[in-house]
């Protein structure tokens, strides 16, 4: 068993980021591309609302029956078992209004949200009885909940592909078999490349951050030191999800379908584009086994909610168990040469 | 003779369609240069990274300084590839100080430059690097940690003769600095110049091994007469000589030239293009398997 070299591990560190920083193509294309979609986005959905009416129903589950109201049609209704954070998504216009239909029946609103203006009259029309519970707060718009999201998605390509691919163009040109000659351990190299990767991700995500919020005048709610954390730790998480894929297989079309196996479903289930609020249980639970989920809801908790650690924990701890795990499974089936 | 540094003992590599490696002992002593010769495919790279500890055996075992390869082993040895690639973007210097910092004890980076006359080269991108700049790069990187074994895997294979002679010149000089040489080549010049004792290698065995003159001695008499294949006339393969068939020729060998002379000018064998030389190791391959050595 080789002892971990602190000096070794920073050899590979440094000309791995000489590398990175040099391939001025690559470096130029994760600096441009989630700009330009977070300002095209801006342009596309700013200001407007989302065309569908999103009531929450504060229940386990929805029973259209139990209320007349509950039977409209072209109305959302999405069971919230918890009220104090269904009145908080009533405030800042995730839900157009929030009905208590359990007998008197009570609703919430937010007088300065057109939607629930509307949806109030509905409401009326079936029930001119139902109590009233005004609720203030700021719309989210739609550009500043996409933002986090942009941001991981950057974060997830770069660390699934960045990783992936350049472990596995090490291993087909002979360059690891090259190292595996001299006394550098699988563990080092493959630490080394995820500090390597971390820090980049870091240096490009922090610089990305402060330029799109420049533009698009975000204000974070949150700690910055708490986005930090979650930063570092789902890019490990990720990184290191990368390197199960690279650690072992030869072909580049494997690895490639690989990683397009893995991003495909994040891309549309980790909540980049849009919530996943209201769809069916089965896609929220396998929602959160994908580490941009748990990312996502936390950066969007800290950012637009101004949440603090203890509500982010568990989110936390999911990055930090998974990037440990995937680490160890990566050392695990790591392969020099090709086989 | 000094103790082997290195020593295999019946190593075995077996594929599953094929057995690359088959029972090859050797001890390589220490401060030599060490040669394994074989055609393409005799089992030379297998061998050879079996002993670098790249390659597991399937059965056998490689000792250095009398024990089995570990962490040591990996400190003081310099490994040049057949092939190998560099990380992209570097520097030929910045490759060198990737390397350096990968071993506890070494060469500075500007004695390796040095030595491996890249002082011109030191900032230039590794990947436009001619093919013997970017050989001698990686030979200097071979070397970064000061190596008491060097291996050196076919090392001139696709280089101009010039940058090869150079190569060659090369190596004498680090051959001159005390280091021991394990290497492997299917050009009989280079190991002939290089080497002070073969091994040479056919279809995964070692058929012949010792100092290149005395296995030459062995084999052969004192002369090798070269003639082309097409003047060679079919009746005179039935003379009492002692013939070898190459591709594009026949060899004989005689210590007796006139009397062979003579033999073939009875015969009425056309003599226009004869060639007569000392025997090499290629004549020596062809001896000993029936086969070129470049095939």
């Amino acid at each position: 068993m080789n002892l971990v070299s602190l000096a070794r591990l920073i050899a590979v560190w440094h000309a791995r980021n000489l590398e990175f920083v040099r391939d001025r193509g690559t470096l130029i294309f994760t600096l441009l591309v989630p700009v330009a979609m977070v300002i095209g986005m801006s342009f596309v959905f700013g200001g407007k609302e989302r065309p569908l009416f999103k009531v929450g129903v504060l229940a386990a589950q929805v029973d259209h029956e139990a209320h007349p109201f509950l039977g409209e049609r072209f109305v959302d209704f999405v069971a919230m078992p918890d009220e104090a954070a269904a009145i908080h998504k009533v405030a800042r216009h995730d839900l157009d209004l929030l009905i208590d239909v359990r007998p008197p029946a009570r609703y919430w609103v937010n007088p300065s949200s057109p939607k629930g203006y509307i949806i109030e009259k509905l409401l009326l029309e079936a029930d001119r009885d139902a109590h009233r519970q005004p609720v203030s707060g700021e719309a989210v718009r739609y550009v500043d909940w996409l933002f986090p999201g942009v941001l991981g998605m950057n974060l997830m390509f770069s660390c699934l592909f960045g990783v992936g691919y350049v472990v596995l163009r090490y291993r087909k040109t002979g360059f690891l078999k090259r190292l595996h000659a001299t006394p550098l351990s699988a563990f080092e190299f493959l630490s080394a490349q995820v500090l390597s990767r971390l820090t980049l991700t870091v240096v490009v995500t922090t610089v990305l951050y402060a330029g799109i919020a420049s533009i698009i005048h975000f204000q974070n709610a949150g700690s910055l030191w708490l986005l930090a954390m979650l930063l570092v730790l789902g890019s490990l998480s990720m990184i290191a999800l990368g390197l199960t894929i690279a650690a072992r297989f030869s072909s580049e079309e494997l690895v490639g379908g690989l990683l397009n196996l893995l991003t495909w479903p994040m891309m549309l289930l980790s909540g980049i584009w849009f919530s996943l609020e209201g769809s069916p249980q089965w896609v929220q639970w396998i929602a959160q086994i994908f580490p941009l989920t748990h990312l996502l809801d936390a950066a969007r908790a800290v950012m637009l909610d101004g949440a603090g650690v203890a509500a982010i924990s568990k989110d936390l701890a999911y990055l930090a168990v998974t990037a440990v795990a995937f680490l160890a499974f990566g050392a695990w089936s790591f392969r020099w040469r090709v086989e | 003779m000094s103790a082997a540094l290195l020593e295999v003992h019946n190593l075995v590599k077996k594929y599953p369609a094929v057995t690359a490696v088959d029972g090859v002992s050797l001890a390589v002593p220490e401060g030599i240069c060490f040669g394994l010769l074989g055609p393409n495919g005799a089992g030379k790279t297998t061998t050879i990274e079996i002993m670098e500890g790249i390659l597991g055996a399937s059965s056998g075992e490689v000792r250095y300084r009398g024990e089995p390869l570990g962490q040591r082993f990996k400190e003081e040895t310099g490994i040049l590839f057949q092939k190998t690639a560099l990380q992209d973007f570097l520097t030929v210097r910045q490759s060198l100080a990737l390397f350096r910092g990968l071993y506890a004890k070494g060469l500075a980076v500007d004695e390796v430059v040095k030595l491996c006359a890249l002082e011109k080269l030191e900032s230039r991108d590794s990947r436009k690097l001619s093919g013997g700049q970017l050989q001698r790069l990686l030979l200097a990187i071979a070397l970064v940690n000061d190596p008491t074994l060097l291996f050196l895997d076919e090392p001139t294979t696709g280089l101009d003769p010039q940058a090869r002679r150079n190569f060659w010149e090369l190596v004498q000089s680090i051959k001159a600095r005390n280091k021991t040489i394990l290497l492997t080549t299917h050009y009989m010049e280079e190991a002939e110049l290089l080497c002070d004792e073969i091994a040479i290698m056919d279809r995964g065995r070692i058929i012949a091994q010792g100092p290149p003159r005395r296995l030459l001695r062995e084999h052969f008499a004192e002369v090798l007469l070269e003639l082309p294949r097409q003047e060679f006339p079919e009746a005179a393969r039935q003379l009492p000589l002692r013939l070898i068939e190459a591709s594009d020729r026949v060899e004989i060998t005689t210590d007796d030239l006139d009397g062979t002379l003579r033999v073939l000018m009875d015969a009425r064998v056309p003599l226009t293009d004869l060639r007569i030389r000392p025997p090499n190791l290629e004549d020596l391959f062809l001896e000993l398997t029936g086969k070129e050595l470049r095939a």
